[in-house]
């Protein structure tokens, strides 16, 4: 006991080491540490697929990238349709999620009861946590048949003047991995936009009552303020549809041909990189698929900039909303 | 100090006693997937005979290849033999060893159809072409003499994984059609002029399954384990023959004086009367000089079991064994084993 005493007595005299290996010091660097391994990884990944990339950007240039054959035999390499097929397929999973998952979230936060509400993003938050190879079973499985006997019928039959929905209904194709996609990304939009609705200050929706706005019209003007965040919410959906691949794979019917219609086939970036890695004998065809990897890379850093830049735009610079991300 | 140099001499005679049996007793190979439950087994097996332990990552042909040309394993295992480019990239020289034959079947789904369905060369390339395109096609009636094909559209269902399979059954169709070779040719995977692509056989499998008037090529193995209707297919003698293991062991006799002189000649579109025509052999990939003396002669003394005791084996698990002949080319090519330039074989 006494001892301890003395030792608590004497320990102002590590104040003689040097500043940078003190507690607080030391604990700061290591943060800093942390935060700067991020962009270490993020360099190597760089670095590593632009080194593996280099046999194909010298063979093919920017005719990869406008290319639309992809050959391994002739070892002849453009990659359009995968890029065609990975914004087509996030899109078509955005046009249908983004209704659907941004309704359940007012519902959820603006409407039901605080005990519905968390049971029911309990069990969203549950769909996030699914293997996407499950998902992907499921679309083969029960989705296809679904579709190929019922949906796609019906909208050849009364939709079959646009392009989109021409051809014969196969059941998997770019319109099931839309599907798929919208399913997978659901839980990612409801549960932030969720968040950010419930983030919102109370007052936002009493003074709109109180200026005499329906209800309906008070939930108006609390999305409104709550833009930018689930705008954040949407982005992230869309990160995970681009680059999800197991799922994709399983229901797209994977050809490298672009056709208008939603119901042929098709094939992404992730998809094609899944596909062929693993028995691709060629130098320049291992080399090709390590471009599209950059490709996807750059891409993704384009549409996080960009939803960057959108943010910013909706908060007008404000940094004081709620979810500006 | 006599004491001391005496510890030294006898903790040295136990490293030395101990390491010289432990190198021999560890192989390391990767490469196929597809004949990766019969090497599974044959691992086990030979490790309970003599203690030998063999480590395997069936991580794909293409996988196999890049880790013996980087010489990270003693041995590979593709189901395409090395092309003549391929074999000159390799630092040093390699040999093939077939283990076990496989073949490609035809897998479809048309609803009411009793008798087999029937398919002529011409009809596969086709079909995969994309010029057939509906069951009741005149070449597809006039095989089937009598049974009366449905007029529904055909689905083409090819795999989109890279895989032996695909490479087996695109060296088939460029051996019936010059077309095909013009225009598409032959690779673990090729641009598609049609179809669908489902990853894996049982991706392929799924979507002919679902999809009447769906037709795909699989693994033999997968088609026997999942009990699907699998096309016969018209041989070089003009005769429909059923793949069975019988019928790709014919097909690989067939082709013996061929591989005799080339192991890698493909098997496809063998001449005999009762041989299948879309079959195919897996290979070990082995340096022709090892290094190491213990582990060449270890890595010998298991080809030299597969190829003999381990071919009792392969039929419970759907592969068709090596014909005798073809064993004979095998050890032909085990004699040429070197280690520091001296014959590792008797």
């Amino acid at each position: 006991m006494t001892t301890m005493r003395a030792a608590a007595l004497a320990r102002p005299r590590t104040k003689t080491l040097p500043r940078w290996l003190s507690a607080d010091e030391l604990h700061r660097r290591l943060l800093a540490l942390a935060a700067l391994s991020v962009f270490a990884v993020v360099a190597l990944i760089v670095w590593e697929t632009a080194h593996g990339a280099l046999p194909a950007i010298r063979a093919f240039g920017w005719r990869f990238l406008v290319g639309t054959t992809w050959d391994p035999v002739a070892e002849k390499f453009g990659a359009l349709p995968y890029l065609y097929g990975t914004v087509v397929s996030s899109t078509l999973a955005l046009v249908l999620a983004l209704p659907l998952g941004v309704g359940a979230a007012v519902y959820l936060a603006e409407i039901a009861p605080r005990g519905v509400g968390q049971a029911v993003s309990f069990v969203v938050e549950l769909l996030a946590s699914i293997p996407s190879i499950v998902y992907g079973i499921w679309g083969m499985f029960v989705l296809a048949p679904f579709l190929r006997v019922t949906v796609e019928p019906w909208l050849i039959a009364h939709l079959g003047f646009l392009p989109l929905f021409r051809g014969y209904p196969f059941g998997i194709g770019m319109l099931n991995a839309g599907i798929v996609l919208a399913i997978m990304i659901v839980p990612t939009i409801v549960s932030i936009s969720r968040e950010v609705l419930l983030a919102m200050p109370r007052t936002l929706r009493e003074a709109a009552l109180a200026l005499g706005a329906t209800r309906a019209e008070a939930i108006g003007v609390t999305l409104d303020a709550a833009r930018p965040g689930i705008l954040g919410a949407v982005i992230l959906a869309l990160g995970r549809a681009l680059g999800e691949t197991m799922a994709v794979t399983m229901v797209i019917g994977n050809t490298n041909r672009i056709s208008a219609s939603l119901l042929a086939p098709g094939a992404t970036m992730a998809s094609v990189i899944a596909n062929e890695f693993t028995e691709a004998t060629g130098r320049l065809h291992l080399s090709a698929l390590v471009e599209i990897a950059l490709v996807l890379f750059g891409f993704t850093v384009l549409v996080n900039g960009v939803a960057r830049l959108l943010v910013l735009w909706a908060t007008g610079g404000r940094r004081d909303v709620a979810g500006a991300a | 100090m006599t004491h001391m140099i005496h510890r030294i001499a006898g903790a040295l005679a136990l490293l030395g006693f101990a390491a010289v049996p432990a190198c021999a007793q560890h192989l390391t190979g990767a490469g196929a997937t597809f004949p990766y439950p019969i090497y599974s087994k044959w691992f086990d097996a030979y490790k309970q005979k003599t203690g030998v332990e063999i480590n395997y990552q069936s991580i794909g042909s293409g996988g196999g290849i890049q880790q013996v040309k980087a010489g990270t394993v003693d041995f590979g295992a593709s189901d395409a033999a090395l092309s003549n480019d391929r074999l000159k990239e390799m630092p040093r020289k390699v040999v093939h060893f077939p283990t076990v034959a496989g073949a490609v079947v035809l897998a479809y789904n048309l609803p009411g159809l009793q008798a087999p369905l029937k398919l002529t060369p011409e009809i596969v390339t086709g079909i995969f072409m994309g010029k057939i395109t509906t069951w009741n096609d005149k070449a597809i009636v006039a095989a089937n003499a009598g049974v009366a094909p449905p007029a529904v559209p055909i689905l083409a269902v090819h795999r989109s994984d890279g895989s032996g399979t695909t490479n087996i059954f695109t060296t088939y169709l460029s051996a019936v059609s010059g077309e095909w070779k013009e225009l598409v040719g032959a690779n673990t995977s090729v641009s598609w002029p049609s179809g669908v692509g489902g990853k894996g056989n049982e991706g392929v499998a799924g979507m002919v399954r679902q999809t009447p008037g769906a037709v795909g090529y699989v693994e033999l193995a997968y088609a026997r384990q999942n009990k699907l209707a699998v096309a016969h297919v018209r041989n070089k003698s003009g005769n429909f023959v059923e793949p069975t293991l019988a019928s790709i062991t014919a097909a690989v006799a067939a082709s013996a004086p061929a591989l005799a002189k080339d192991v890698r000649t493909p098997i496809v579109n063998a001449a005999a009367p009762d041989a299948y025509p879309i079959s195919g052999l897996t290979f070990l990939i082995v340096y022709q000089d090892t290094k190491d003396a213990t582990r060449g002669k270890a890595l010998a003394d298991f080809i030299g079991w597969a190829i003999h005791d381990g071919q009792s084996m392969v039929e419970a698990l759907d592969y068709a064994r090596l014909p005798e002949a073809v064993v004979k080319v095998n050890e032909a090519t085990l004699r040429t084993l070197t280690t520091g330039g001296k014959r590792i074989l008797p």
